[in-house]
């Protein structure tokens, strides 16, 4: 249901360039790995979509990477600030599994921990751009870190379930390995529930609503 | 007074509470044939509102009429639609007016779309030859004289007007300079469009006797009651349904509030409260027939 509640930001730490943003759980639905929420941004007119990273009985927090307007808001939060939640919006990874793969690049380890957590840590493979954003991957269990030039493609180990999130070229390369992997994509949102058609994507060959269909889809899609 | 939403701002088939939650569900514009609408990126935040190039994707009136429909029953409907010649509309409203919908509303201003330009009473005229179903006109307020184009709206026989679609933004991205819309400019919505909305219904208004749908930036029940005022009858809302999807029962909640501190014993009687008392009279159309031609063009922002 399209709830929509205030929440209390219970903590902000930084992780490496990014921001961990905890906040009070109340009655949200964590929903699956690879959900996301809409974020209200503070002083900004539309939410901004992020993944779920972390959930415990009282928290769920999310990793932000400051790079515009509304995700530097987000990060500039403090304890108490409140702010407008609305989710679990979306579809998220299928768990159903056998030999899990989490695959991640830069901020799109954002939806891994929780991944990680429901599919009892199963092997990470992460890339960052430098050492001071891969200090994000001490909230993966189980991960094999690369740094650029080196791509987590060139050392994805063959033969598993692949669940990844990240940038576009990352997936797109994971995509022409492994067509059985279930993907996480991004597209710029205004609403996250279906109402704008601003988040279209290319999937079957249509342009089609990620915030529907996906964000999580089957990489043969 | 009702509150609707603005189209293609909401998908009742995505967002069914939302949509029961309004009085009138308007679709999003539909057209003759399918459109894809244009590629991404199709959305972005400006200061005070957003654009938009979605470029009036739809299944098309056939797969509309076949399959979305069906699927809204329940509903109180209302149908928009957009072509590119005098006969698409006609077209349009001729395979509309057998289906169980409660209005059309012709979009004569789709900012996102370069086909040629039409015009407004021809388009009114052709649709309301082979309709019985009210028409509303949903106009662009990007004209010099939007009161003129209503009135040519009413001589062709339109029941009511929609007030306003966006008007033409560009965005660029801040370290390539590039647009930032893959179609380059976006309809603008949102805070920056309200006082936009507020004059073209405070004109229309003044100019003809037509009941007018307000919108644009309507986000609270003050925003609501300043539409009545300006002489809107009912009022849409768009951008703010994508922040909060709840924001029907909050708007109406605040307006009881805002009309009570006003003194109004309810929301009609605040319609038309910022003009004199020299109003034309509500429902009494005049048929008399416009000579001078009206150009629009279809906006494919949408
Ligand atoms: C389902 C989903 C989950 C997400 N989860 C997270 C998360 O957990 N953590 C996180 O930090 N971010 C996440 N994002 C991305 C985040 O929502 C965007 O970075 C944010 O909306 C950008 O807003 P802004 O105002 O800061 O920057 P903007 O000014 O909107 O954008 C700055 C730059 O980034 C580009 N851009 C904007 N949005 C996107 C996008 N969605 N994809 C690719 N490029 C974009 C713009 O073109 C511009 O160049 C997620 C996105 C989606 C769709
Ligand atoms: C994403 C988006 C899509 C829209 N699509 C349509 C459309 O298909 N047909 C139409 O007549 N207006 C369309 N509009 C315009 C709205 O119906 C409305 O006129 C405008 O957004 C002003 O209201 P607002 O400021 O409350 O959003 C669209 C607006 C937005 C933001
Ligand atoms: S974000 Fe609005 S339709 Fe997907």
């Amino acid at each position: 249901m399209l709830t929509r509640a205030a929440h209390s930001v219970t903590g902000t730490e930084a992780v490496g360039p990014y921001t961990l943003l905890r906040i009070q759980r109340g009655d949200l639905d964590p929903g699956l790995p690879g959900q996301f929420f809409m974020l209200e941004a503070p002083g900004r007119l539309l939410p901004r979509p992020m993944s779920l990273c972390l959930a415990t009985e009282s928290e769920l927090a999310f990793l932000i990477d400051p790079i515009g307007p509304g995700t530097r808001a987000l990060c500039s939060l403090e304890l108490g600030d409140r702010l407008a939640i609305l989710g679990p919006l979306g579809n998220g990874f299928r768990l159903d599994v056998e030999r899990p793969l989490l695959v991640g690049g830069g901020i799109g380890i954002a939806p891994l921990p929780y991944l990680s957590e429901r599919l009892d840590n199963p092997p990470a493979v992460l890339g960052f751009r430098t050492s001071w954003h891969a200090e994000a991957a001490a909230l993966v269990p189980n991960a094999e870190v690369v740094l650029e030039p080196i791509y987590v493609t060139e050392v994805m180990p063959a033969g598993h379930d692949v669940l990844a999130c990240g940038p576009a070229p990352m997936l797109e390369a994971i995509r022409a390995l492994t067509p059985h992997a279930q993907l996480a994509w991004e597209a710029p949102m205004a609403c996250g529930y279906g109402a704008c058609w601003g988040c279209v994507v290319r999937i079957d060959g249509e342009l089609k609503r990620l915030c529907v269909e996906g964000p999580v889809l089957d990489a043969a899609a | 007074m009702r509150l609707l939403n603005a189209s293609g701002c909401l998908d009742a088939l995505t967002a069914l509470e939302v949509a029961r939650s309004l009085d009138v569900f308007v679709t999003k514009t539909v057209t003759p044939m399918p459109r894809a609408g244009n590629d991404p990126v199709r959305i972005a935040e400006v200061d005070g509102g957003m654009l938009n190039a979605i470029g009036l994707a739809n299944p098309g009136i056939e797969r509309f009429c076949g399959d979305t429909l069906a699927r809204l029953a329940g509903l109180e409907v209302w149908v928009s639609v957009g072509g590119f010649s005098v006969q698409d509309y006609a077209d349009l409203a001729a395979r509309l007016d057998g289906e169980d919908v409660a209005a059309i509303e012709l979009n004569l201003s789709c900012p996102n779309v370069d086909e040629v330009p039409e015009s407004v009473g021809e388009v009114v005229a052709a649709a309301r030859a082979v309709t019985e179903k009210p028409l509303y006109a949903k106009l662009s307020p990007a004209v010099p004289d939007v009161a003129e184009t209503a009135r040519a709206a009413e001589a062709a026989g339109a029941d009511g007007l929609s007030l306003v679609n966006t008007i033409r933004g560009l965005a660029l991205d801040e370290r390539t300079l590039r647009p930032v819309l893959a179609r380059g400019p976006g309809g603008l919505s949102g805070p920056a469009l309200r006082p936009v909305a507020l004059a073209a219904v405070h004109a229309c208004r003044r100019a003809t006797a037509l009941p007018i749908v307000g919108m644009g930036g309507v986000a609270t029940g003050r925003h609501v009651l300043e539409l009545l005022a300006a002489g809107a009858n009912d009022v849409a809302l768009g951008t703010i349904l994508f922040s909060d999807p709840a924001a029907p029962g909050r708007i109406r909640a605040e307006l009881e509030a805002e009309l009570a501190a006003h003194g109004f014993a309810d929301a009609d009687n605040a319609v038309g409260a910022a003009h004199e008392a020299d109003l034309p009279t509500l429902h009494q159309r005049s048929r008399v027939r416009v000579e001078k031609h009206l150009h629009t063009g279809l906006n494919v922002a949408g």
